[in-house]
């Protein structure tokens, strides 16, 4: 009997101590269900995002770039269906074999060959590989023929840069290359819509416009797995392309500079004179901008870069040239104008023999006889030296400079369009004593007078400076990009104070062209359709000494970096002038015989496909 | 006398059919048969090795239960210490030719299967001890001599396991016989006492710890501590339970786990995917049925005339709770990670095995209610 009493205590604790774990196992149960509630009911949204950010990825696809047309709507950087090879390396079974076989099917060199090698090491297996990214149709269609015997390797076609132009446009667009660390970090707009590829403008009106062109990315929306690997698409959404964007230049015009300026080191810009479009802007020489986009080879960019004509400057706007004689009408009209002479204002040249002394300098009149007595016409016309001596001397400096600054020399033509622009440079006595610490002294005048010293001008000044006079001296503001919103401003304007001194001006320039002994009549054009008027200027680019001057030596004589640079700046037609242009050759010679010729030749077409804008504007508006 | 003699008759094979507990195998059943639909997801919707594995162990298992549980409880009863010796044995074995994987050496080869004996260790511990305290005068169970015995008992099948390393199943062996323990009616003081001394030697443990399991600890405390790395199969089971919400998102369609952020979703994570994919509801469904199967256990120990049985009974379903609640707390993020399968639920033929057995000792329980052991 005591060991069943005992049996039934033991029993009884046993049944206790279940009860009591009966009951703490509802409370953890309890515990769990309340756990499950609060993640799965309460907190489900905060982790369905979680799971959706877990299992779902984007990839951006680069933009398509926005357009840029000439005048008359001509693509001159378009976008064109460039030939690609890529391989996902995963999806090859024999990856050796598949490369080594596109080696001998591209005729890749042993160095483009490691490339690739490199960067499939780089790479995770199921990224793309691009193995040609600009493959020529043969290229393209020997690999189609072949595709057979190559697993795994995809022909893409896609969108890359063209500029159908070549190496005309190239200093006013620029070009687009593969994005960089520096263009991601400077541009927000590039750093949002930058994938692996993405090319952006990096010099010109390409990089001006880059929040414009770029785009907006296509994007492609996957399901991947937790290796990021891509299992399915779930969505596309497709990006838009790039604003177009027409310029003002009229190609066929820009093809001429372009030929006119071969194998020379130079300028050329023209402009309309009333509306401020630039009709042609070209530097010489110049490169093809297409060597770029998929990067330039290593002796390429040595070639360009070490080319003593500069082809990497954009003469055009960077390049400061001293303006020579083409600064005269500016000299001259800054005088008329100040009341300092009369078109009747007689000078005597009298050649080397007796040049302007001044504090024991000396200063000679390009002409070695001298051109005896001169007014203005005469000296305009003749572009006499000394007679520009003697106005510069009565003048002073600082109210030429008003004027110069006046007629667009000294600052930036286009503002803030391109980031090479350079402003040149005015000189006054103010200006030297702030820049040198000196004072001003008279012979400095002197020299101002015809072009030279301190003064620098870039050739889109100085065809803003002839554009103003040509427009009979009204203020004109240049543009390159056509503003279909823009209303036209009829209000110009007036820079001079009298406009019977522009006159003057303007038919000083025309008998330097068209009179007998003018300094470019070599280059006129007789008919009355075509006449233009212009100015010469031939830049020293170092100081002439004695036994230069007895020497005498012709231009091809002189080393190159020697060689006086050869402008020339114009108007035309004569008549009721339209156009305005100047023309640099760098280490030409004399203007009168190097740069006037090109501008016969350019007057020629200019007016003719003047005919042909109006004509298109007409149609233009007739469609809407 | 005479009733035993009259039970004894009637106690053939088709009378211990009858008395089976259907309730409990209908419910192993539905469980066995969920456990193979989850892992059917986890092979991505296709029948691959894991399903076609879990169903062959699961059919020979459940068997095998039906086996045992149709042999004399008393036969169990006499194998108590001897398969306690023969598991300690394999132990030991596994500690010098067990088969290494993942860093740690677990289980044994044994030519037709690999066996982890620390899973089979959980149930015969059980077993051990409640033939152990079977015996026992009540008087003598807070005796040095008892307390000391049972729990070298524990300690050295413990020892062993934590030694392979593997200290979430010895920490589940150490549960176990724990719960017998306090079944058996070990003064509450001892419980107590011992629960105040590791709380106070927790530091000191932290400190002996494996530096993967210190990172574990660490990152329960802070799953944002690391991510991508130690943090990371926390914070992805959160997001799969938490992203099921209600109704799940669908058989099959359970996006963590069939693109691979789910880490170990076959065996100790497959609640993760389970709930992912059912949400709420599923889960709530398989708790249910989880308490239907415990209580079943337990009211066959309250049934059963003897000792041994209703001590076994009520000691292994409380070990099947405690294992739920450690796996279903470590995959919501409520303990540190520790490895510990969920019963039936999991992929892993030693611990199916292991529940299968103690299902079947229970099941004879239950034909032998009226048995009693001397």
């Amino acid at each position: 009997m005591i060991n069943l009493s005992d049996n039934v205590t033991k029993l009884n604790s046993l049944n206790r101590r279940m009860f009591i774990l009966a009951t703490a196992k509802i409370i953890i149960l309890g515990g769990i269900v309340s756990r499950l509630f609060f993640l799965q009911v309460k907190e489900n949204k905060k982790y369905l995002t979680l799971s959706d950010k877990n299992r779902i990825r984007e990839w951006k696809l680069p933009p398509v770039r926005g357009e840029f047309k000439d005048y008359f709507g001509n693509t001159i950087a378009g976008n064109f269906e460039a030939y690609q090879l890529h391989i996902i390396p995963e999806q090859v079974e024999d990856f050796r074999y598949v490369i080594y076989r596109i080696k001998e099917l591209l005729d890749l060199t042993d160095r483009q060959f490691n490339k690739i090698l490199k960067k499939k090491d780089e790479i995770k297996p199921w990224e793309t590989l691009i193995v040609g990214d600009n493959l020529s149709w043969e290229k393209f269609s020997k690999i189609n023929n072949h595709l057979y015997d190559l697993n795994g390797v995809k022909p893409v076609i896609s969108i890359s840069r063209d500029y159908p132009y070549k190496e005309n446009f190239t200093h006013v667009l620029g070009y687009v290359s593969q994005a960089n660390e520096n263009d991601i970090s400077t541009n927000d707009e590039i750093k949002e819509k930058f994938v692996p590829g993405l090319k952006v403008g990096k010099t010109g009106l390409e990089k001006t416009f880059e929040k414009k062109l770029i785009g907006s990315n296509s994007v492609e929306r996957y399901e991947v797995n937790a290796y990021g690997r891509r299992i399915s698409q779930l969505a596309f959404q497709k990006g838009d392309k790039g604003q177009t964007i027409r310029l003002t230049i009229d190609t066929k015009i820009q093809e001429l500079t372009n030929h006119l300026l071969k194998d020379k080191a130079g300028s050329i810009c023209v402009m309309d004179i009333y509306t401020g479009a630039i009709i042609a802007m070209h530097s010489s020489p110049s490169f093809d901008p297409n060597s770029f986009v998929f990067g330039i080879s290593r002796d390429e960019w040595q070639l360009i870069r070490n080319d003593p004509m500069k082809p990497l400057v954009n003469k055009s706007l960077s390049g400061n040239y001293s303006p020579g004689s083409t600064i005269k009408p500016i000299v001259a009209l800054s005088a008329l104008e100040n009341e300092i002479i009369n078109s009747d204002f007689t000078v005597h040249c009298k050649g080397h023999k007796n040049p302007l002394e001044l504090y024991g300098q000396t200063y000679h009149c390009w002409k070695k006889e001298g051109h005896g007595f001169m007014n203005l016409k005469e000296g305009m016309k003749q572009s006499c030296d000394t007679y520009f001596y003697e106005v510069a001397r009565r003048l002073g400096v600082d109210k030429l400079s008003v004027t110069a600054k006046k007629f667009g020399l000294g600052k930036k033509v286009f503002r803030d369009l391109f980031d090479i622009e350079k402003n040149g440079l005015v000189p006054n006595t103010q200006w030297k004593k702030n820049a040198l610490g000196k004072n001003w002294v008279l012979g400095e005048t002197i020299i101002t007078g015809i072009g030279q010293g301190f003064i620098q001008t870039t050739p889109i000044q100085l065809c803003l400076m002839t554009a103003q006079i040509a427009n009979g001296g009204y203020k004109i503001y240049p543009k390159l990009i056509v503003n279909n919103n823009e209303k036209q401003d009829d209000k110009f304007t007036p820079l001079y104070k009298k406009s019977k001194n522009i006159k003057i001006i303007q038919n000083a320039m025309f008998s330097s062209t068209n009179e007998i002994r003018g300094t470019s009549y070599r280059s006129r054009i007789d008919d009355p359709k075509y006449r233009f008027a212009g100015k010469t200027g031939t830049a020293q680019v170092k100081k002439i000494t004695e036994r230069d001057r007895e020497l005498d030596l012709k231009t091809f004589e002189i080393p190159y970096e020697e060689r006086d640079h050869a402008l020339y700046v114009a108007f035309g037609p004569y008549k009721s002038p339209r156009y305005a242009l100047s023309i640099v050759i760098e280490h030409g010679g004399s203007g009168g015989t190097v740069a006037a010729p090109l501008a016969k030749e350019l007057f020629k077409i200019i007016i003719d496909r003047h005919e042909i804008r109006k004509n298109y504007d007409n149609k233009k508006y007739l469609d809407i | 006398m005479y009733q035993y003699t009259r039970f004894d008759n009637k106690n053939n094979i088709f009378q211990k059919i009858i008395n089976l507990d259907f309730i409990l195998l209908s419910c192993l059943l539905v469980l066995g048969f969920i456990s193979l639909a989850t892992m059917y997801s986890t092979d991505g919707g296709e029948i691959l090795f894991h399903t076609k594995s879990h169903f062959i162990k699961f059919v020979i298992f459940f068997f095998m239960m039906l086996t045992i549980s149709l042999i004399n409880i008393k036969f169990w009863f006499s194998l108590g210490y001897l398969s306690y010796a023969i598991i300690l044995g394999m132990l030991i074995w596994t500690i010098n030719f067990g088969i290494t994987a993942s860093g740690s050496k677990r289980w044994i080869d044994l030519y037709f299967l690999n066996i982890q004996p620390s899973e089979l260790m959980k149930i015969f511990i059980i077993l051990c001890l409640s033939k152990y305290f079977h015996r026992m005068k009540i008087q003598h169970v807070n005796s040095f001599y008892a307390v000391c015995f049972s729990l070298i008992i524990i300690f050295v099948p413990m020892s062993l396991v934590i030694i392979q390393p593997d200290l979430g199943t010895s920490l589940l062996i150490a549960i176990s016989g724990i719960v017998v323990l306090w079944f058996a009616g070990l003064n509450h003081k001892y419980f107590f006492y011992s629960c105040l001394l590791s709380i106070i030697s927790l530091p000191i443990i932290i400190s002996f710890l494996k530096p993967y399991q210190k990172s574990r600890v660490l990152t329960f405390l802070n799953p944002d501590r690391d991510p991508l790395g130690a943090g990371y199969q926390i914070i992805q089971s959160k997001i799969a339970v938490g992203s099921g919400g209600i109704t799940g998102k669908g058989f099959l369609k359970g996006t963590q786990s069939y693109l691979e952020f789910l880490p170990e979703k076959h065996t100790d994570f497959i609640f993760t995917l389970f709930s992912e994919e059912f949400g709420f509801i599923g889960s709530i469904i398989l708790l249910l049925i989880y308490a239907i199967i415990i209580y079943r256990v337990i009211r066959i120990g309250a049934l059963s005339r003897s000792y041994f049985a209703k001590l076994f009974c009520y000691s292994f379903g409380t070990s099947i709770f405690i294992y739920i609640v450690i796996n279903m707390s470590m995959v919501l993020g409520l303990v540190p990670i520790v490895g510990s399968p969920l019963p039936i639920m999991s992929y892993g033929g030693s611990s199916m095995l292991a529940t299968m057995i103690g299902f079947g000792i229970v099941m004879s329980a239950k034909t032998h209610s009226q048995q009693s052991i001397a």
